[in-house]
């Protein structure tokens, strides 16, 4: 298990803090993750691959912590909370620094969003790994990235920034 | 072909489109990435869209990186709580071809190559130290397989792999010895070189991806080993080095 949790630990957790977006909450999350991974060690047939695995379990436990806090209906409302207080995309084309506005728009996208985006990019999954951690189609999984990363251009184009797509 | 990318951002978007994420991130099949290429080289409005998706894949790299890790809490949390779990009903050893194979899956080809490298290293240090004392062995004028004449049939064939004859010898003296866990990217030819450095050779596995080494050849001071063993914790290719007897 020590080996295990060295190895996955910190992927799981970024994971984990990309959906909750609190800290603590991340942190217990993976003492949960890697708690259930002890319990069912038994359960795993190796179909796919461990971080596969760790990830889909990460992913329900988040959601789950997320609809204890009760706030999961207000994702958006968050997001553009968290958008109008701080550094937001605007101020940020005006130190023009594009590479700055775009991981704040990446912060802010809904945690669907976000979600896909993470596993693709991040946690390089496939198409196949990423249907089987969300629990979707894998045309679903294709479109809905294509729709995250469009949104993304919106609230790019909406801070000003240009990138030549779409 | 160049009102590909267009056309889907009113309507669906074409296959390829929703591909070229994965093909940035080289997580597609062989075929689907020479699909993606061969559209790539005639649809500029495409290689365009996927400049910026190249964008995109390093700033959510950066951006995750940037989250840190858990503190040291999580873990204790965890092993807390296995620790407190009843002890399994089932008999651990049913599972144990099953745990084998997930743990297998779960290393990288790079970690089970220099696994696999370093096991036939040892295998290999073992058959030379086995060979050294045959050959030592052979200037008896009479032996059989299971009484030398030179030595106490008691003793093992094999016993240099335990100890050195010097520390037998003395009683006391046992040259330094440490088990010592290399870091997953580390290549057999750092390994291969620390190794070297330390005048060390590897003397036996352990449990967690240990590798039990010894030391030079002569005895140490508790202090000596004590700064042998912080010296070997701070290089590169070392994740984890302690003392062993």
């Amino acid at each position: 298990m020590q080996v295990l949790y060295g190895r996955h630990h910190v992927r799981v957790f970024r994971f984990g803090l990309r959906l909750v977006r609190d800290e603590q909450i991340a942190e217990d999350l993976i003492s949960e993750v890697f708690l259930d991974v002890w319990r069912q060690a038994g359960k795993f047939e190796g179909r796919s691959a461990v971080s596969t695995w760790l990830l889909a379990i990460t992913r329900f436990k988040a959601l789950s912590a997320l609809r204890r806090r009760k706030d999961v209906e207000l994702e958006d409302d968050a997001a553009n909370a968290i958008e109008d207080t701080s550094d937001d995309p605007e101020v940020t084309v005006q130190k023009k620094d594009t590479s700055t506005a775009l991981r704040k728009c990446l912060s802010v996208l809904s945690a669907e969003h976000r979600e896909i985006v993470d596993l693709v990019y991040y946690h390089e999954k496939s198409v196949e790994e990423v249907a089987e951690i969300v629990g979707i189609p894998e045309n679903t999984v294709k479109t809905r990235l294509f729709y995250a990363r469009k949104k993304l251009a919106e609230l790019l184009k909406a801070a000003g920034v240009e990138r030549g797509w779409p | 072909m160049m009102a590909l990318s267009k056309k889907m951002l009113e309507q669906e978007p074409s296959e390829i489109e929703t591909l070229l994420p994965w093909h940035a991130a080289g997580t597609l099949n062989a075929r689907d990435a020479r699909r993606v290429e061969e559209a790539l080289a005639r649809d500029p409005e495409l290689a365009r869209q996927y400049a910026v998706i190249r964008e995109e894949y390093a700033e959510t790299i950066a951006l995750n990186e940037s989250l840190g890790a858990p503190s040291a809490r999580a873990m204790q949390k965890l092993f807390a709580a296995i620790d407190a779990e009843p002890a399994r009903k089932a008999d651990a050893s049913l599972y144990l071809p099953s745990r084998f194979t997930g743990f297998f899956a779960s290393l990288s080809p790079r970690t089970l190559a220099w696994s696999a490298s370093l096991g036939a290293l040892a295998l290999l240090l073992q058959a030379t130290a086995i060979g050294v004392v045959l050959m030592k062995n052979q200037s008896a004028t009479y032996q059989t397989a299971s009484l030398s004449l030179n030595e106490p049939a008691s003793e093992p064939v094999t016993r240099a792999l335990e100890a050195s004859p010097r520390s037998r010898a003395s009683g006391q003296e046992q040259l330094p010895r440490a088990l010592v866990r290399f870091k997953p990217d580390a290549r057999i030819s750092d390994v291969n070189a620390l190794l070297d450095t330390y005048q060390a050779s590897i003397i036996g596995g352990a449990q967690g991806g240990m590798l039990r080494l010894q030391f030079g050849s002569s005895a140490m001071t508790k202090d000596e080993v004590a700064g042998l063993i912080s010296k070997l914790q701070r290089e590169k290719i070392v994740s984890l080095a302690v003392a062993a007897p």
